[in-house]
């Protein structure tokens, strides 16, 4: 669809103007992209060389001078250490329980937003303030009214316990916090998918006798896949970095660290680049083991690929 | 939709409830928040939703305290540039992605998703040694560096997926009236464009203003960090004092942009975030 050749020229040379036009066409279009390009390579590509590099060495600032090349044995430290595999369980467990949680919230959130007959525009303004909201608000929101004595849902909820000190009522409100913040863009993506169900096809089944709940798994969920996988996606790649709720949360007490503030401990108070270096490259395989997965598992189109893809 | 035989009053009055369900799930925390900044000291720990005793003492506080007043400086001073600069490349990039056809396109388009996707605590501990190094730690071009990285494939994507839906055939229309491409650009393509610009400076700039990891990695001190870091040093007006006041003070003033923002352009924000995700 972009492939708009120039316009045939005034013709001084009959034959060159096109491929002439093409080559100004590529050349505009590389000097347009390139500030982005070398922006986004320099400040992602060469740390994360990097990255692989410092984790390929024992390098810890305070003892700066035994820096050596070890090879692979801070992996073996790192995924023999029983902290890393705790992190990584609570990260997947929170991942996985809010991702599902999200869909099914977001996707009646989506239904409202669509369907609902009144104040459409105040539904939808209000559903953005979480979106919206600096997720450490929220977060402290959280603590303070979890918080015993302060917090309006300690007393009324739990009264006599401090959900906050134990390990399963923390993570529970972790989930609840990244749940009630992303539920929202989880809804976003699903109402886009939504306008796409053609309410013709949905009409005919009604006419064919399908009730409510039959025309949403039928009709409306087939069509709408692509749109939940995207959602799925990008949510469970979000949800897999969840860092700021667990430090204002807990601060990783009780063991419910994720594995991006394992690492972040790691590098700030451990001081220890070598080690923190391995976690963020096994972070970073992680998360492309999800997309991976994905894609190729779910066939998700990758996001975005074949609207932007030139249109073939 | 005339799907239901349920009376149109019956169904008005279920979404009435339903809506009501979704503000007050949006509001809660927000409120609550809220309500803690204006409750007085003696009744911080009272437990109730409403205060009982109203003041603005902490909020004069926090607008004394100089750790505040610097973080808020540098997360508007911070959050704008970035957003700025991010906003201006990948208007660039997007337009020759939505217009142009060139070799690499693809793998533009490719390198950007592996950003959006991209766990930034594994760019932390590498960033935190080259910053250090550069000299780049703990300064404002330190934060404003990973910002532009990170907003760019939300922006590009949300602009390309904009300028997909101008018509440009109005440029060429316009010059066949005379108009240089200068006016045509000016008076034409710019008014068409700049919705989609703004929509998308708005998402930047949430972005950049929500950040926390960055933010708490790559500063130690006063000097650049963010009111989301900030927040998490907090002490009361003394440092003995609880911080819960002056912590939801400082919370409600940096949610007040957003709440703004939301209010203003809900439409935009709207499409803008779902733009581009139904076509894929």
């Amino acid at each position: 669809m972009t492939a708009a050749p120039a316009e045939p020229r005034p013709a001084a040379r009959p034959r060159a103007p096109r491929s002439e036009g093409r080559k100004a066409e590529r050349r505009l279009g590389w000097l347009l992209c390139a500030p982005a390009a070398l922006v986004m390579v320099a400040v992602t590509g060469y740390p994360i060389l990097y990255s692989v590099w410092l984790s390929l060495h024992r390098y810890d600032l305070r003892f700066p001078a035994e820096q050596e090349f070890v090879g692979l044995a801070n992996y073996a430290v790192v995924l023999t250490n029983s902290y890393w595999w705790t992190a990584f369980g609570v990260t997947v467990l929170i991942t996985v329980v809010s991702v599902a949680i999200e869909l099914v919230l977001g996707m009646a959130l989506a239904v409202t937003m669509h369907r609902t007959l009144l104040a459409r525009g105040l539904v939808r303004t209000v559903t953005l303030v979480p979106y919206g909201i600096v997720t450490v608000v929220a977060a402290f929101s959280w603590f303070y009214a979890w918080t015993p004595g302060t917090g309006y849902l300690a007393e009324t909820v739990a009264p006599g316990s401090a959900p906050l000190t134990e390990r399963a009522g923390s993570l529970a409100i972790i989930i609840l916090a990244e749940v009630w913040k992303t539920t929202p863009f989880m809804a976003l993506l699903l109402m886009a998918g939504l306008a796409l169900v053609p309410d013709d096809l949905l009409r005919a089944a009604a006419v064919d006798g399908a009730g409510a709940w039959q025309r949403f798994v039928k009709v409306t969920l087939p069509v709408m896949k692509p749109a939940i996988l995207v959602a799925l996606l990008f949510r469970t790649l979000d949800a897999f970095r969840v860092f700021d709720n667990i430090f204002i949360l807990t601060a990783g007490a009780n063991d419910t660290s994720s594995v991006s503030m394992i690492t972040y401990s790691n590098l700030i108070r451990g001081l220890n680049l070598g080690i923190g270096s391995t976690m963020s490259v096994l972070i970073f395989l992680a998360v492309a083991a999800i997309a991976f997965v994905f894609v190729k598992l779910f066939g998700t189109a990758a996001p975005g690929g074949d609207a932007r893809g030139g249109g073939r | 939709m005339s799907l239901s035989n349920v009376p149109v009053g019956r169904r008005k009055a279920a979404w009435a409830f339903v809506n009501t369900v979704v503000v007050v799930y949006a509001l809660t925390p927000v409120l609550w928040i809220a309500s803690l900044s204006f409750k007085t000291r003696e009744t911080m720990t009272d437990g109730h939703f409403v205060p009982r005793e109203w003041t603005l003492a902490h909020y004069a506080d926090i607008f004394r305290t100089d750790a505040f007043l610097r973080a808020l400086v540098n997360s508007i001073g911070i959050a704008l540039i970035a957003t700025f600069i991010a906003v201006v490349l990948a208007t660039m990039a997007a337009y020759a992605v939505a217009r142009l056809d060139f070799p690499g396109k693809r793998a533009l388009i490719g390198v950007s998703l592996l950003i959006a996707m991209f766990p930034q605590i594994s760019l932390v501990t590498p960033l935190f040694t080259i910053e250090r190094a550069l000299g780049l730690f703990d300064t404002w071009p330190g934060l404003i560096l990973p910002y532009i990285t990170f907003a760019l494939p939300l922006a590009i994507y949300t602009l390309s997926a904009f300028f997909r839906e101008i018509p440009w055939e109005l440029e060429k229309a316009a010059k066949m009236d005379g108009a240089t491409p200068a006016q045509a650009f000016r008076k034409v393509i710019a008014p068409l464009a700049a919705p989609g610009v703004f929509t998308t400076a708005i998402l930047v700039f949430i972005f950049c203003w929500n950040d926390f990891l960055f933010a708490i990695s790559l500063t130690s001190s006063e000097a650049s960090r963010t009111v989301p870091a900030a927040l998490s040093f907090f002490t009361g007006s003394s440092q003995f004092e609880d911080p819960t006041g002056t912590i939801s003070a400082a919370a409600v003033v940096i949610t007040v942009p957003i709440v703004v923002f939301v209010l203003l352009f809900q439409r935009r924000i709207v499409a803008g975030l779902t733009s581009g995700a139904v076509k894929g």
